[in-house]
């Protein structure tokens, strides 16, 4: 690693004060994608600006149509919050499906979204839980944040806040996960809405970061069935395809995963 | 350079060091404790899990000026004296071991998965929750065995920070 100076800032504006000041920073937070980055040299940036500390950042909130979350809770955190379990028990499972129980005790919601990993879990649920990206800034719809491989709306030195979730109707996610870096090869986010809609959204499987599928969303819009999904297929052209799985083995694997998140609706399943 | 301060195994400790110190180096290689092990480098191993206020964390993904002020725990904090902790007791009388360098990260996420279960785990939850501990020799038997024989021994004395560990 490069030498880096640390910064702790106490407060949403003495964060990004700092990094406006500073010159070539980085926020971290549970720093499970910086550190390692950074260890291999792949990211060098001279300041860290610690989030971990700001106290806007925390703090869980339901209400009847929404769940907030604070960027800065962690994976952990999430997975067992009993509030979150009841409102929308798929995210809180999702939430301790990823990476490993030590993994958990640091990473933070914030930062995996903010991050935006082709192969992280978040991604989809956000999108598919309608969600709203809330920064020190402004307020972003999920459907205009993510932008492609790390890419998201995100300015320079913007701070995610918070994450708002809508309470869905029914709510199911599934991945198959690689074998050796255990991050999803394929996840699918099904989330059904008051009001009849449906959203579908994929991780881990596309060459632009996390989709939805129009043509799942359409059909389980008209019949919320496993079956329903029964034909659809998603074009390898759009698939990542590497030493793990080619194009054709992803969209075959969405239309899998798809299938089993219909068939273990209220919860998250991993599977390997 | 950041002088950092935090209590480890119970301790308070101060030093010196470049920001950039991870805790596994801070530990190993500032305070002497080399129990803590360094095995992949990429935070997938686990041999280097402590206990960050009271949760297993990997000492390899953490910077010691993030730990600044928080409390840590390694494997030479588990024992009481020449008592050994449960945990480390199941782990030899169960052989959970060949060449013992996964061992330290192992006790340590196996304390903190026995806490948070309240001790009441059963096999396929343990096989579960070692997800982020790799071992090359044992073929993980006989390391789920010490754990299952650790939970059991003990569930009837849980401490309360324990049982609060796993609400």
């Amino acid at each position: 690693m490069y030498p880096t100076t640390y910064h702790r800032p106490s407060s949403l504006a003495e964060a990004s004060r700092l990094f406006a000041e500073a010159g070539d920073a980085a926020y971290i937070s549970g720093g499970h994608t910086l550190l390692p980055a950074m260890k291999t040299r792949l990211a060098a940036p001279e300041n860290l600006i610690d989030l971990r500390h700001v106290p806007e950042l925390r703090g869980i909130e339901v209400t009847s149509e929404n769940v907030s979350i604070g960027a800065g809770t962690t994976h952990h955190a999430v997975s067992q919050s009993g509030a979150i379990r009841q409102a929308i028990p798929t995210l809180a499972a999702m939430a301790g499906t990823i990476g490993d129980a030590a993994v958990r005790t640091l990473g933070t919601i914030g930062g995996s979204v903010a991050n935006n990993d082709p192969a992280a879990d978040y991604p989809a649920a956000v999108l598919a839980l309608s969600g709203t990206i809330i920064t020190d800034r402004r307020t972003i719809p999920a459907d205009a944040f993510f932008r492609g491989l790390y890419e998201t709306a995100l300015e320079e030195g913007e701070i995610v806040t918070r994450l708002s979730f809508r309470l869905p109707e029914a709510a199911g996610y599934a991945k198959f996960r690689n074998p050796a870096s255990r991050y999803p090869m394929a996840g699918v986010f099904i989330a059904r809405h008051r009001g009849g809609e449906v959203r579908v959204a994929v991780t881990g499987a596309g060459n632009d970061g996390v989709f939805r599928v129009p043509e799942m969303e359409a059909a389980l819009a008209r019949d919320f069935s496993a079956g329903a999904l029964k034909g659809i297929t998603v074009s390898p052209a759009a698939m990542l395809s590497d030493i793990h799985g080619t194009a054709a083995y992803r969209a075959n694997l969405v239309g899998v995963m798809a299938r089993r998140a219909m068939e273990n609706l209220g919860s998250a399943v991993a599977i390997d | 350079m950041a002088r950092v301060k935090l209590t480890v195994n119970g301790s308070e400790v101060s030093r010196e060091v470049e920001d950039r110190t991870l805790l596994v180096q801070f530990l190993r290689d500032h305070l002497g404790l080399t129990g803590t092990h360094v095995g992949c480098d990429t935070s997938q191993c686990g041999a280097c899990v402590v206990h960050l206020d009271g949760h297993a964390a990997k000492s390899c993904t953490i910077l010691a000026v993030q730990a600044a002020g928080a409390s840590v725990t390694t494997i030479e904090g588990l024992a009481d004296g020449d008592r050994l902790h449960p945990v480390q007791a199941a782990f030899r009388e169960h052989h959970g071991l060949q060449c013992g360098f996964c061992t330290p990260g192992m006790i340590m996420t196996a304390v903190d998965m026995i806490n948070r279960h309240a001790g009441r785990l059963d096999e396929k939850t343990v096989r579960h929750e070692l997800e982020g501990n790799i071992c090359r020799c044992t073929g993980y038997q006989n390391i789920v065995k010490s754990v299952l024989a650790a939970a059991d021994e003990m569930r009837p004395g849980l401490s309360l920070s324990g049982l609060q560990a796993a609400e």
